[in-house]
């Protein structure tokens, strides 16, 4: 039987930076990276079981520095890269840097132990250095996973590399051009398209731009009334685009059309820091936000299912066989599915499970990270 | 023996008091003597006295004056009874003569009649002799003389017959065509049946001809323009007398008064163009009537059309009615044809009547003068009523309230529309006045928010109030058609209290409500704007609102209210509107003190900042902002509640706080190392969750509170994302503690500013690489003479 209460891992650090394990389809695996300057930092490998409601964790040193984004490979499941500060003491720069988990990691650790001494070292698998010296904000991987190629916003550039071998080789690197002196907050790689698009998120606006020419294939001016802070791709939608930022709202854009926005959500009460599609059902958005909330939202009118007509012309067909059904006569509408409060700082990272359609992990920056799942009420709506 | 002598007395002269009276009421109504005294032998007056014994009983009851004093008495009333005696004596002694004078005279007058009487008989039987003698010589002529007065009418008659071409062509000749219908219905049924004989056939062939030449005559008048319409009643009536089939000269009748009253149509349609702007050729041929190029107003339209169209109708209606309806002869279905060839007639011209009518009062929204249109609307209205009476089987006041409410509905919209106008120039006056002002200096353009506000509710009050005066002319008590319960009910209830005042509330309410709306875009509105609009709705949920509808209801005497919308729906819009137009100017304010905190916290370098000397610049404008957003809330709210009031107690509070504050910083200051997230877990544990962009509550205090929460949390989150160095973290500490010396002051619970002040310093602390705090008594140094 499946626990509808939350499960809650508590990181002895602060930590901002959280991502699914992407290529791992069978078991649950999320990775947290912490965030403190005087310790040496972590990253937590997380395994969820799913039957038990246990959660296994493995805990890595991360030498070089806090990190600050991490992201994982969606190729090869033992591959991960962060984006961590290295301070000196008149200086701090963000770096990046591909990382493998050690293979004997089960056999090495049981969960019980748990001296910091004792915990083993990542694998450096290369740095991932550009061509000249800024910082490296975030790493984005191919989605497809069919290219070894990886990219790094920067404060002002994008740069590529290429993972073929074991080091790193930069292919290209592109200056965004400044607008005013705005930097680059956040970015997202294109699913569709054969993975020819990114999207990137500047001050308040949102540009998308094709990687083969990097010329710009739409804009959304003033996408939001301040800062945008995350942005992600519908996974099923090629055109269809949603974005959060500090005027606490979510907005779902469609690119071909992006003087309006399809739908603005305005449930948080300040800046909305992560805004995450569910892979598998795209209707089921999730969003975080420094009021400490997580809110899973449904958006079925923007969604790749069956809605209004479409769907009562489904169950015509169906028939009215099933008594299950009964329960669904009723349309389903855009809204609230669940606000979790589970946290008690601001949540900087949400991220839905690669292996599990109905599970998804937040984290706040008191280094608190809670496993949620989809209600069952909501689950069973979407699947019958 | 003493005791009846003394009562004696007294009995005696009751009964000589009533003794008169008694006899005569009983003598007229004729009574047996029933007294009780009648039988009574001393009763002088009874029946059976007996003077013996009276005397007797007497002389021995009385003294001797007693007995002296009633033989005096006796005599007196002896000698009394004497005159009256004689008296009665006398004058039936009179009457008696003049009787037998009367008797006498009879008896000669009855002699004299006698003999009369004997005359008159005599008289008698000669007449009767003498008549009984003509009568039998008068016996065998009198057959004679009836047959001869039979033939001289028949002659008579045929003379008439023999003349009538003649006459009837000398009536033709004169126009005397009445006389010559008469003559030829009356010889037409002989002339008939005597067909046969030439010399009448003859007759009548000429008569037909003539009489065809009068049908003729009498048509060609009929299709005349020019003939009246009882010249043409006239021609009607004696073609019908002639035998011409009912139906076709219904159908021409009416075909003839169409081109009439189509004349009268087109004239009312040229002044609607001519009214509208559009030329038409009418006054380009017709320059004399160039001056009125601009077209009549609406009253005077209405004067046309009742005087032309109206009336003409009317009249061919009665004339219709006495022709072809009311005539005692006709027959039914002749009747119903008739009748509802009218009927068609008339709904047909009536419908572009309406229409046109309709047209014009709909023009007439624009303009601004209501009494001409409510006399207007007013005359029409009556005027129809007056025709329905007329032609009782059709309802055209249905359709002409109709048009009377259209145009009342459509005067209410365009008076909104005014409202709405007027509205909208009052909000661009305030936004003028208050872009304006920033030359005149600080002072004077914050005293002027609260006159702005009061301004601008007097204003829309006063437009409200005026409108409504305006309004009341529909329902003056000499307008005939305000007094009728089917426009009355609708117009005062659904037009004006919801179409107007309802209206026109929600509309300010959907306009403030905009105004959170487009709060992403660029079009910024001013907040002190938004401040402003959101008193003005709760005044409006406070008082106008109240105020408004109930003058309203009174002044249009609402009394119909099942289906209205209620003040209560009406006060939660309000106020719903007020709080949200209240949050958004927290979180403009917010956000804009927020973006200067962000800004100073993004752009500088924190790891290598000199060591801090100075409360950096922003900060002061920070304050000094908030000051000023103080004094423009308090102008318009209240104060509010705090937590702590006393400013005794708050410095006392502020004086623990900061020494609590700098227990803590001891504490890290010696632990560097051992990381802090417990601790403020723990304190978190303790204080409640804050809610940062929640909904405030209309108080000074509290809309502060909002603004002061937004911004420190912008700053809390903007520190945690950069990395401090030694002086950095020094640079902060001075800075919270700046912020905390001054913003206490505005806030409900300065625990709450003190909380997340706390909360931005460890979160410095935490990302700072060497975390050396600096001595609270050389930050308050820096503080105060920041």
């Amino acid at each position: 039987m499946e626990d509808e209460a939350p499960v809650i891992y508590g990181l002895e650090f602060q930590a901002r930076s959280l991502c699914a394990q992407e290529s791992e389809t069978d078991s649950i695996r999320f990775l947290v990276g912490t965030q403190s300057l005087r310790s040496e930092n972590q990253v937590h490998y997380i395994d969820f079981d799913d039957e038990n409601n246990i959660i296994n964790k493995t805990i890595f040193l991360h030498r070089e520095g806090e990190i600050w984004h991490i992201s994982s490979s969606t190729f090869d499941a033992s591959l991960f890269s962060t984006c961590y500060n290295k301070t000196s003491d008149c200086k701090s720069e963000l770096k990046a840097a591909v990382w493998q988990i050690p293979e004997s990691t089960d056999a090495f650790n049981s969960s019980s132990e748990d001296t910091s001494s004792a915990h083993p070292h990542l694998q450096l698998k290369c740095y991932l250095t550009p061509e000249e010296n800024v910082d490296v904000k975030s790493i984005l991987w191919q989605p497809a996973g069919d290219s070894h190629s990886v990219i790094g916003l920067c404060e002002d550039k994008i740069i590529s590399w290429d993972l073929n071998s074991s080091t790193s080789k930069v292919t290209s690197s592109f200056n965004v051009e400044a607008r005013g002196q705005h930097k680059l907050t956040c970015g997202r790689w294109n699913p569709h398209h054969n993975c020819n698009q990114i999207a990137i998120a500047s001050d308040t606006s949102i540009r998308g731009l094709d990687l083969r020419t990097m010329s710009q294939v739409f804009q959304i001016e003033s996408a939001h009334g301040q800062l945008v802070r995350d942005i992600d791709f519908n996974p099923n939608k090629q055109y269809y685009l949603v974005s959060c930022g500090d005027d606490c709202r979510v907005k779902f854009w469609d690119t071909r059309n992006v003087s309006e926005p399809l739908k603005v959500l305005s449930e948080h009460s300040h800046w909305v820091w992560s805004v995450r599609y569910n892979h598998f059902h795209d209707q089921l958005v999730l969003t975080s936000s420094s009021d400490s909330r997580v809110i899973l939202n449904s958006v079925i009118s923007l969604s790749s299912e069956p809605y209004g007509h479409l769907l009562e012309k489904d169950e015509n067909e169906e028939g009215d066989s099933d008594s299950l059904n009964e329960g669904q006569q009723e349309p389903v509408k855009d809204g609230v599915i669940a606000t979790y409060e589970e946290h008690e700082d601001s949540v900087y990272a949400v991220a839905w499970s690669s292996a599990d359609p109905w599970t998804f992990a937040s984290l706040s920056y008191d280094g608190r990270l809670v496993i949620n799942r989809v209600p069952r009420s909501e689950k069973y709506k979407i699947l019958l | 023996m003493i005791p009846r002598r003394i009562s004696q007395p007294t009995n005696d002269s009751v009964v000589q008091d009533e003794r008169p009276y008694r006899r005569d009421l009983k003598s007229f109504y004729g009574l047996e003597n029933e007294d009780p005294d009648a039988g009574n032998p001393c009763n002088i007056d009874g029946a059976h006295f007996q003077p013996e014994t009276y005397l007797s009983k007497l002389i021995q009851e009385k003294s001797l004056t007693d007995l002296m004093d009633e033989e005096q008495k006796m005599v007196r009333e002896i000698r009394g009874l004497d005159s009256d005696m004689q008296t009665l004596v006398y004058e039936n002694y009179n009457k008696f003569i003049s009787a037998t004078d009367t008797i006498r005279k009879m008896k000669n007058d009855f002699r004299k009649m006698e003999d009369e009487m004997d005359h008159l008989a005599s008289n008698m039987s000669a007449i009767t002799d003498f008549s009984a003698s003509i009568s039998a010589t008068l016996q065998d002529r009198r057959q004679q003389i009836t047959k001869l007065v039979g033939v001289h009418s028949l002659l008579k008659k045929l003379q008439f017959l023999f003349e009538l071409p003649a006459r009837l062509n000398k009536c033709i000749e004169m126009e005397a065509y009445v006389q010559a219908v008469r003559y030829y219905t009356k010889a037409q049924r002989v002339l008939h049946q005597y067909e046969h004989m030439p010399s009448f056939q003859a007759i009548h062939r000429d008569c037909e001809t003539i009489i065809k030449q009068l049908c003729c005559k009498l048509r060609e008048k009929f299709k005349q323009k020019e003939s009246t319409a009882k010249q043409l009643t006239e021609c009607v009536d004696l073609l019908l007398q002639l035998g011409e089939p009912a139906e076709s000269l219904c159908q021409e009748f009416l075909s003839h008064a169409r081109h009439k009253l189509d004349e009268d149509l087109e004239e009312l349609d040229r002044q609607i163009k001519l009214y509208i702007g559009e030329t038409t050729p009418g006054t380009e041929q017709r320059p004399s009537q160039a001056y009125v190029t601009s077209g009549m107003d609406v009253l005077e339209f209405v004067d046309l059309g009742c005087n032309g169209f109206l009336s003409n109708i009317c009249l061919v209606i009665a004339s219709y009615n006495d022709m072809f309806l009311n005539r005692p002869q006709a027959d039914e279905s002749l009747d119903t044809i008739a009748l509802r060839k009218l009927v068609i007639f008339v709904n047909e011209l009536m419908e572009q009547y309406f229409s046109f009518v309709r047209k014009r009062v709909q023009l007439e929204k624009e303009t601004g003068d209501n009494t001409i249109l409510v006399r207007a609307l007013d005359r029409f209205h009556r005027r129809l009523q007056a025709m329905n009476k007329l032609l009782p089987d059709t309802d055209f006041s249905r359709a002409g309230t109709e048009i009377v409410s259209r145009g009342a509905k459509d005067r209410v919209a365009h008076y909104l529309q005014s409202l709405k106008q007027h509205f909208a120039d009052c909000l661009t006056d305030i936004r003028q006045s208050l872009a304006a002002p920033r030359l005149v200096g600080k002072q004077d353009h914050n005293a002027r928010l609260s006159d702005l506000l009061g301004n601008i509710q007097t204003s829309v009050v006063e437009q409200i109030k005026s409108v409504l005066i305006n309004l009341q002319a529909f329902i003056a008590s000499d307008i005939t058609f305000a007094m009728k319960p089917y426009f009355r009910g609708p117009f005062c209830s659904q037009d004006v209290r919801e179409g107007l005042v309802v209206a026109f509330i929600k509309h300010v309410c959907s306009v403030c409500n905009d105004f959170c709306e487009v709060s992403g875009d660029k079009t910024m509105t001013p907040p002190t704007l938004l401040l402003i609009l959101s008193r003005f709705c709760i005044d409006l949920e406070n008082a106008t609102i109240s105020y408004l509808l109930s003058l309203a209801e009174e002044q249009f005497m609402v009394e119909d209210k099942t289906s209205v919308t209620t003040m209560t729906e009406l006060f939660a819009l309000a106020k719903e509107t007020g709080q949200r137009l209240l949050n958004h100017y927290v979180r403009f304010q917010g956000l804009t003190i927020s973006q200067m905190l962000r800004k100073s916290v993004e752009t500088r370098d924190w790891l290598n900042t000199i060591e801090p000397r100075n409360v950096r610049a922003v900060m002061k404008r920070v304050v000094e902002d908030i000051t000023v957003i103080d004094m423009q809330v308090g102008q318009l709210y209240e104060e509010g509640i705090r937590k702590e009031r006393s400013s005794d107690s708050s410095r006392r509070t502020h004086a623990l706080s900061s020494a609590a504050q700098q227990s803590r910083r001891q504490q890290w200051n010696y632990a560097p190392s051992v990381d802090n997230s417990l601790m403020s877990n723990i304190q978190k544990l303790f204080s409640e969750k804050i809610e940062i962009f929640s909904a405030v509550e209309f108080s000074k205090v509290s809309v502060l509170t909002g603004i002061v929460k937004i911004s420190l949390k912008t700053f809390l989150e903007c520190v945690r994302l950069r990395t401090f160095g030694k002086y950095g973290i020094q640079q902060i500490q001075v800075d919270t503690h700046y912020l905390q010396l001054y913003l206490w002051r505005f806030v409900s619970d300065e625990n709450l500013v003190q909380v997340l002040l706390d909360e931005i310093v460890c979160s410095a602390v935490h990302r700072c690489v060497d975390p050396t705090m600096m001595e609270p008594s050389v930050i308050d140094l820096i503080c105060e003479r920041g």
